[in-house]
């Protein structure tokens, strides 16, 4: 993603997504491309095939309702440039920030788009969502500058490790990918 | 203006006069409690620095024993991490290992007008003892760890303020299931709870709907201090603190009474918490699998005693499964004491050592294909509790061992005429 201009198509899911249908438990411990595999996989299988990196999804009230898991990562990982919902639980809120995926909280967004497949097109100068294929416009809740510049940064590992609080990645032992 | 709990925290903690909602504050974190998950390959971040071992916590309970060779390694790692650091707070698998959350109360760690985090979603857990206590990702806890800091931003309140005493065969349970039945979800709320029905509740009592505030995103859920959970505080850990009580002049987003006496057994229907619970007799008579009783939620000693009641005396049903889990080995030993686990086992229950265990469908009771579940622990999403074609139910500790008696879901009045909290 570059410059403040996101354009996409957008899928839509309903209120109250938990993080268990974006990370489901029994690969909590698995690797990264393990648990990027199995995204929706419970409540809507297939949908990874059909979605192409870039795209934006767009919930309803609550997204990212449940578990502290990293499920923002697998959205992150798997290419989707943004997730805007008409609310968004604090807790997924904070790992968006940690793990560098765009969120924004958007009142209203959930109508905005009636139909998956339509434009949406964010500018992050102004906070505001439209819709390309209506022409519709709604104004997203501003995220602060320092959080936005994580969520668009990689999230806070690579500050910490810069900051010399961190060791940097080391690499994982394949035996982990066995895990759960 | 007058601020409410949790604004009053928040403020001490980041050096503020005053906090509103819409802020976002920088916090000193009191306490950082570390679970064995944090310890997995995909979650490390080896720390070269802590700000202060003494504010670390460190407790295994996802995996516990080590479930599998990821777990086991995952401890190795977290022993390490503890042995290097000096950290004295550590709960190893053994006599003081527990949920983090039910170890954080038996201990006390959650000191009233304090902030805590852990890596767990149900850390809200700790509000039951005046606390700022909320889940936040492993990233945080990274940072947490090297900075002593953290970031929230600053929620609107609202204000529950109990009235009254619970019917008999009511548990809070179903007072947090008709909350998220009648209210729904709280994102970027607080939920703070007060009142003069507060000291019919005992403190495990109230642990079961601050620990439930997650499940309505609730950012935290904060109990008044009253003299029960300052007596019990300071009878278990030495650490001075400030209690922190709401203004007279609090604003609220909304203001609401919960009258205890109102209450009645409710279920929620399978795959959601919020706004999806009936009363227990619109799904009688629907055929189990297998009952559970356990969580960070209800693997109290309230629990133990209450599925005891429920179970004295008589049979888990044939072709159903009764699994038991305690919060802690201090609940455990502590059931044992009181003749709780001698009734289980004789009626059938599995009493399993404390650990997640079955809640989060990592070990101790996965779920088969096409199978149903009744609950008494935390969450009921699509595929939780294992395969993601099984059904769960959730219910009170008390609902849970009447239906594992029945072999169907059943109301606890057909088996307790008691007051059970």
């Amino acid at each position: 993603m570059s410059g403040n201009l996101v354009s996409a198509r957008v899928w839509k899911f309903g209120d109250n997504i938990n993080t268990d249908l974006m990370l489901p438990g029994d690969v909590h411990m698995a690797t990264e491309e393990v648990q990027a595999s199995r995204v929706f996989s419970a409540n809507r299988p297939g949908w990874l095939a059909e979605m192409t990196p870039g795209d934006i999804i767009i919930g309803g009230k609550n997204y990212g309702t449940g578990s502290s898991r990293p499920a923002s990562r697998s959205l992150r990982n798997i290419g989707i440039a943004c997730v805007i919902a008409d609310s968004v639980n604090s807790l997924f809120f904070r790992n968006c920030v940690n793990f560098g995926l765009l969120a924004l909280e958007c009142p209203g967004v959930s109508d905005l788009f009636t139909e998956e497949g339509q434009i949406c097109e964010i500018s992050l100068d102004n906070f505001t969502v439209r819709n390309k294929t209506t022409g519709k416009i709604l104004n997203a809740q501003k995220v602060p500058a320092n959080l936005l510049a994580l969520m668009r940064g990689g999230g806070i590992y690579p500050v910490l490790e810069k900051e010399g609080f961190i060791a940097p990645m080391k690499a994982r032992p394949a035996e982990a990918a066995a895990g759960h | 203006m007058g601020m409410t709990m949790t604004e009053k925290i928040l403020a001490r903690t980041s050096g503020a006069k005053t906090v509103s909602p819409g802020e976002i504050v920088v916090v000193d974190v009191d306490t950082c409690v570390f679970i064995d998950n944090s310890f997995f390959p995909v979650y490390w971040r080896e720390m070269l620095k802590l700000a202060n071992p003494d504010k670390i916590v460190v407790v295994f309970d996802h995996r516990v024993p080590a479930s599998d060779r990821a777990a086991a390694a995952a401890h190795v790692v977290g022993r390490a991490f503890v042995k290097q650091f000096g950290i004295k707070r550590f709960h190893d698998v053994g006599r003081d290992v527990g949920i983090s959350h039910v170890v954080v109360s038996d201990r006390a760690y959650a000191l009233p007008g304090t902030v805590l985090v852990c890596a767990d979603s149900h850390t809200c857990s700790g509000g039951a003892f005046n606390c700022a206590a909320r889940g936040v990702g492993a990233p945080d806890m990274i940072y947490t760890g090297v900075t002593g800091k953290t970031w929230f931003r600053v929620g609107e309140t609202v204000r529950y303020d109990i009235t009254g005493k619970l019917n008999a065969g009511v548990t809070t349970k179903d007072v947090f299931l008709h909350i998220a039945n009648a209210f729904g979800e709280h994102a970027n709320q607080n939920v703070e709870f007060g009142g003069p029905g507060l000291q019919h509740l005992s403190i495990n009592a109230r642990r079961t709907i601050a620990t439930m505030g997650a499940e309505i995103s609730a950012d935290f859920a904060i109990f008044e201090a009253d003299d029960a959970v300052i007596d019990y505080v300071k009878s278990r850990n030495p650490a001075p603190f400030e209690p922190a009580n709401p203004d007279a002049d609090a604003v609220y987003k909304y203001r609401r009474e919960l009258a205890l006496n109102e209450m009645e057994p409710l279920v929620a229907l399978p795959d959601a918490v919020l706004n999806n619970s009936v009363p227990v007799g619109k799904v009688a008579g629907e055929k189990i699998d297998q009952a559970f009783i356990g969580s960070c939620a209800n693997g109290t000693l309230d629990d133990f005693s209450i599925a005891a009641r429920v179970l004295n005396g008589r049979r888990v049903a044939e072709g159903v499964r009764l699994l038991i889990t305690p919060g802690s080995q201090e609940i455990y030993r502590e059931a044992v004491r009181a003749g709780y686990v001698q009734i289980l086992v004789d009626a059938g229950a599995i009493v399993t050592n404390a650990t997640c265990g079955a809640c989060g469908g990592g070990h101790l009771g996965v779920l088969g294909p096409g199978e149903t579940c009744i609950t008494a622990s935390t969450r009921n999403f699509k595929g939780r509790m294992g395969d993601p074609t099984a059904r769960i139910y959730m219910g009170s500790p008390a609902t849970v061992a009447a239906s594992a008696i029945a072999g169907v879901i059943t109301h606890p009045g057909e088996f307790t005429k008691e007051a059970l909290v």
